[in-house]
């Protein structure tokens, strides 16, 4: 018989086993503490795992309504109307204000130019284009392949096109819009709880490793059939086949025990006016909240190292029942009211996004991970695609992180950019988490300049 | 057995062709540049369904196409397979291989018997794999796929014990493998002309078969191809003329219409419960069904001047629908039946049924901006600009404001510079359709104010939807907008109003009666349709084209 495998020694070996002699239980001891004596490694001494994740809400903020400005980078963040749910998670907050994304006299494509730029280091030369990878992908290669998952998209929206993540304008992943599908897809049969004594490697994962490695060997064939561009795609899906070769690996392993890994509830399905996802604020928010839950718990349960969260659309289509305009529309047709200075519907919605990014920060600050919480192991990069929505500014677009990724950033600043590019803030995000680039961005995005008042 | 109707069918449509064939002489063109295109979420469904039945349940979440150049058919051809989607693609294909192995399909979905069901036997697999793969890989399996095919099935069925388990593996090898999920362009040196290069047949057929019926070639087309008879124009008119004749030629126009006028967003479109309680999902979803049915009927069923579509009074109806309507309707939920708006509805063509009414609308509001755009982007093949960035619309909402309605509003806000240049090319077609809510319900008045649904496209003027209609059907953008799209869907490839090919298509449509079925035939017995050019530009040119 004949047994179609990757290459690796211990998988060959393992599958003697099971292919062989039929299936073999690995059975190690459960340990009642795995960590080391100070709380921030495993015991067997591999250091916790930092995380990294998106969060994504449209409009941004009213200007003044948001936060408190100020003329220098410094500890102390005063969060204003908008941000009222943010304020007691402050000291677990950096926010990020003036800093610009110059479009070097390119066309400001309406709720795309922003947040493209920001993302990918590079403005769009048309309305649809993706020029660069986002950053948080760049962060994926590095981290996110000692996970089930590489990374993992969700959209509150209902909308599965609602992602800011893209390899390139044509190699965008599909979000994940029902926590009850989400939930199936982590936490379903094919999930593996690593405080299960018992641990027995399931000869199916072995045989979809062989069929992937069976479909890889096609790979020069294709490649000689086919042009340059092409050879693009398929080298793009030959490199999804590889890595999914190796994520099937991991399961083949006995997973670290992890006392923060618990199997969530399965989530309720929504139902407000009949429906169980769409951009009524009431779902959204519900949805959402079942989501943060449920990403927290596939973080800690290193289903994925990398996530990205979306909250609203950049062109937030977020309404109230019974209500003719959107949070979109209001923010260009609501007038100012004199008495308060800001468009109050937007402005209603607008906090509630920053409501809902606070939902996000319980969720992963509720989960006791080693000395401290989840949220202190990860880090969190929350950003819209405007500043001031009304007018389409893509300067001075609100940015902030959550969490210390382990130690590695200090927490509770507000940081001033001066004018200086957005990309300032992706580039010290991609080092904080290990990825190896000193200059990030092209034209006046381009940077080499880290924000060092963060860093540890 | 193939009945007398059918047969009626493609002899009327080989008529056509050669009457067809009177026309303008077809240009010599470069030919269109190789490529490959992933398969499409709809076309994954049909050819599982038409492989497996469609008793299959194909469930998950397919990476995204991007729109380019107005169709998802062009994005395809740029579109691959992110790390994610394939994380989908290989559940999707375990999924789709256990329901076929199952007990409860295996006795037909597998040819043969295995000696035993707790062991491998290669006779029964190579069998099984010899069929579907085909079908499949749109060609014959080469030897080493069918070896790696069965190492896959052997080793699967020795570890678990079970030759329908193993044969399950093997089969979703073939689901999650390239020449699967892809569609590649495979040429060929062209032994009648020394020194180029042709497509060859089974990539030929291929082309045929996702143009006309979305879906992979069957059998019988493949049969055609093996022996050689799509590289004589004999040989393919007939095919073709077979293919147009077939009832799957009704999924493959749902399919390009659908495109074409982006129904797409029927997967998130909601209103407002509140301000539309009778639109509803179910209605939502009989809207994008009417309009089809509508298209289908007219130009497939009736074989009608495209152009009426835009002033057909006649539709299909269900009583979800007629409540958005306000008309009665008697038959039971879930059930067509044919009806015809009366003149005095001022509904006129599909641009006044609910699907693009509402589609092109807010949650809880028209929008004659949308809904102009709409026209000229989907129905017209025009580009409105982008906004500009920094867009003053306090005067559009102003509360306050005397505006009561769109038109007022709109007029305020169009007189800013900045905004006037793009409102002026959408807002007189939008305004002529605000009789229509945004679910598309007729109204006559806007928060009391009478509506004025007068406008002009292009310098025909018109009083009403009706007459917006007849504007669209004497426009000569909408025929030429047609033929645009379905070139650019037939090859994958941008195609440009002046390319000299789309001009002649445009003469052939206009001096054939406007009729979309002598259009398909055209297209697909075309040289241009299958030309490949010369092998250094052949594979080059793909993504500067899509750009």
């Amino acid at each position: 018989m004949t047994v179609l495998l990757p290459k690796s020694a211990p998988r060959r070996a393992l599958l003697r086993g099971l292919l062989g002699g039929g299936a073999t239980t690995l059975a190690l001891p459960f340990l009642d503490c795995f960590l080391d004596g100070n709380g921030t490694a495993l015991a067997a001494g591999a250091a916790l795992p930092v995380r990294f994740g998106t969060w994504f809400w449209g409009l941004g903020h009213t200007p003044g309504f948001g936060v408190t400005d100020k003329k220098a980078s410094g500890p102390g963040i005063d969060f204003l109307t908008e941000c009222q749910a943010l304020i007691p998670h402050k000291d677990k907050i950096n926010y990020f204000g003036y800093f610009n994304t110059p479009l070097d006299g390119r066309s400001n494509y309406t709720h795309f130019s922003g947040w493209v730029g920001s993302r990918t280091g590079t403005a769009p030369v048309t309305g649809d284009e993706v020029p660069a990878p986002t950053f948080d992908l760049l962060i994926a290669d590095v981290i996110g392949t000692r996970s089930r998952f590489k990374t993992i998209d969700v959209s509150a929206t209902g909308n599965p096109r609602d992602s800011y993540s893209a390899r390139n304008t044509n190699s965008r992943s599909a979000a994940e819009v029902s926590p009850i599908s989400f939930y199936a897809r982590l936490f379903g049969p094919e999930f593996v709880d690593p405080n299960k004594g018992d641990f027995t490697p399931d000869p199916r994962i072995m045989l979809r490793q062989s069929v992937l490695s069976s479909v890889a060997e096609d790979r020069q064939k294709l490649t000689k059939l086919v042009g340059a561009s092409d050879k693009a795609q398929l080298d793009e899906y030959f490199t999804s086949i590889r890595e999914l070769e190796g994520q099937l690996a991991l399961q083949l392993q006995k997973p670290e025990p992890n006392l923060a890994c618990q199997l969530p509830p399965k989530p309720a399905e929504t139902n407000i006016d009949g429906q169980a996802t769409g951009v009524l604020i009431d779902t959204v928010k519900s949805n959402h909240a079942a989501f943060a839950k449920l990403m927290a718990m596939a973080v800690a349960c290193n289903q994925a190292a990398t996530f990205n969260m979306v909250f609203s659309a950049s062109l937030s289509q977020l309404r109230k029942a019974g209500e003719s305009a959107n949070h979109h529309s209001l923010s260009h047709e609501e007038p100012r009211d004199p008495k308060i200075g800001c468009q109050p519907q937007t402005s209603w919605f607008n906090a509630r996004s920053m409501d809902a990014l606070a939902v996000f920060v319980d969720a992963f600050a509720g989960i006791r991970e080693g000395a401290g919480t989840l949220l202190d192991n990860t880090l969190i990069f929350a950003g819209s695609e405007t500043s001031f929505a009304r007018v389409h500014s893509v300067d001075n677009i609100p940015v902030m992180t959550v969490g210390k990724a382990g130690g590695r950033i200090k927490t509770g600043m507000h940081i001033v950019g001066n004018g200086d590019p957005i990309t300032r803030i992706g580039l010290t995000m991609m080092k904080v988490m290990g990825v190896q680039v000193d200059k990030w961005g092209t034209k006046s995005l381009q940077t080499g300049k880290t924000i060092n008042e963060i860093l540890v | 057995m193939i009945s007398t109707k059918f047969k009626r069918a493609v002899l009327l449509a080989g008529l056509a062709l050669g009457l067809a064939a009177c026309g303008p002489k077809e240009p010599q063109t470069a030919g269109t540049p190789l490529g490959i295109r992933r398969l499409s979420e709809e076309q994954y469904r049909n050819v599982v369904a038409d492989v497996f039945g469609t008793g299959i349940v194909v469930s998950g979440r397919f990476d995204p196409m991007i729109r380019t150049d107005g169709l998802l058919a062009v994005g395809a051809w740029n579109t691959s397979i992110t790390p994610q989607g394939l994380v989908q693609y290989e559940e999707m294909a375990r999924n789709i291989a256990a329901q076929v192995v199952s007990d409860a399909n295996r006795e037909v979905l597998i040819p043969c018997k295995p000696a035993s069901a707790a062991a491998y036997d290669k006779v029964c697999a190579e069998q099984f794999f010899t069929k579907v793969g085909r079908l499949l890989y749109r060609r014959p399996m080469a030897a080493e796929e069918m070896t790696a095919t069965l190492k896959i099935t052997e080793a699967a069925s020795d570890s678990l014990k079970n030759f329908y388990d193993g044969v399950g593996f093997g089969l979703a090898r073939l689901l999650v493998s390239p020449d699967f999920l892809f569609v590649s362009d495979v040429a060929e040196a062209d032994p009648k002309n020394a020194g180029t290069q042709r497509l060859n047949a089974f990539s030929k057929a291929a082309r045929l078969s996702f143009f006309l019926w979305n879906s992979a070639p069957d059998d019988r087309l493949l049969q055609a191809a093996e022996k050689g008879d799509l590289y004589t124009a004999k040989g393919t008119e007939r095919e073709v003329a077979r293919m147009i004749a077939s009832p799957r030629l009704k999924t493959g126009m749902r399919a390009f219409f659908s495109d074409m006028y982006g129904f797409d967003a029927f997967n998130v479109l909601e209103k407002d419960a509140t301000i539309y309680p009778a639109f509803g999902q179910v209605a939502a979803q009989d809207a994008k069904e009417q309009t089809l049915r509508t298209i289908t009927d007219l130009v497939l069923k009736q074989d009608g001047d495209y152009r009426d579509l835009f002033t057909t009074r006649k539709t299909y109806m269900t009583r979800p629908l007629g409540r958005v309507y306000e008309i009665r309707v008697t038959t039971p939920d879930g059930v067509w039946e044919p009806y015809e708006f009366p003149i005095e509805s001022r509904r006129a063509g599909i641009q006044s049924q609910l699907s693009l009414l509402a589609l092109n609308s807010h949650p809880g509001r028209s929008s004659p901006t949308l809904r102009g755009k709409a026209i000229r982007t989907y129905l017209l093949c025009q580009r409105v600009p982008d906004p500009p960035g920094d867009v003053d619309f306090s005067k559009f909402g102003d509360p306050d404001s005397p505006n009561k309605t769109a038109r007022d509003r709109l007029t305020a806000h169009s007189t800013m510079p900045a905004c006037a240049g793009c409102h002026k090319i959408t807002d007189p077609i939008g305004l002529a359709m605000e009789n229509f809510d945004g679910a598309g319900t007729f109204r006559t008045s806007e928060d009391g104010t009478p509506i004025d649904s007068s406008g002009d496209l292009d310098g025909v003027r018109y009083d009403d939807p009706v007459g917006l209609a007849k504007a669209l059907h004497d426009s000569p953008a909408v025929a030429a907008c047609v033929v645009n799209r379905l070139a650019s869907y037939a090859t994958g490839q941008p195609t440009a109003q002046s390319d000299k090919w789309v001009n002649f298509l445009r003469e052939d449509f206009a001096s054939n009666g406007y009729r979309v079925k002598n259009l398909l035939q055209r297209i697909a017995t075309s040289d241009a349709f299958v030309a490949v050019p010369p092998p250094a530009a052949a594979t080059s040119t793909k993504q500067a084209s899509a750009q």
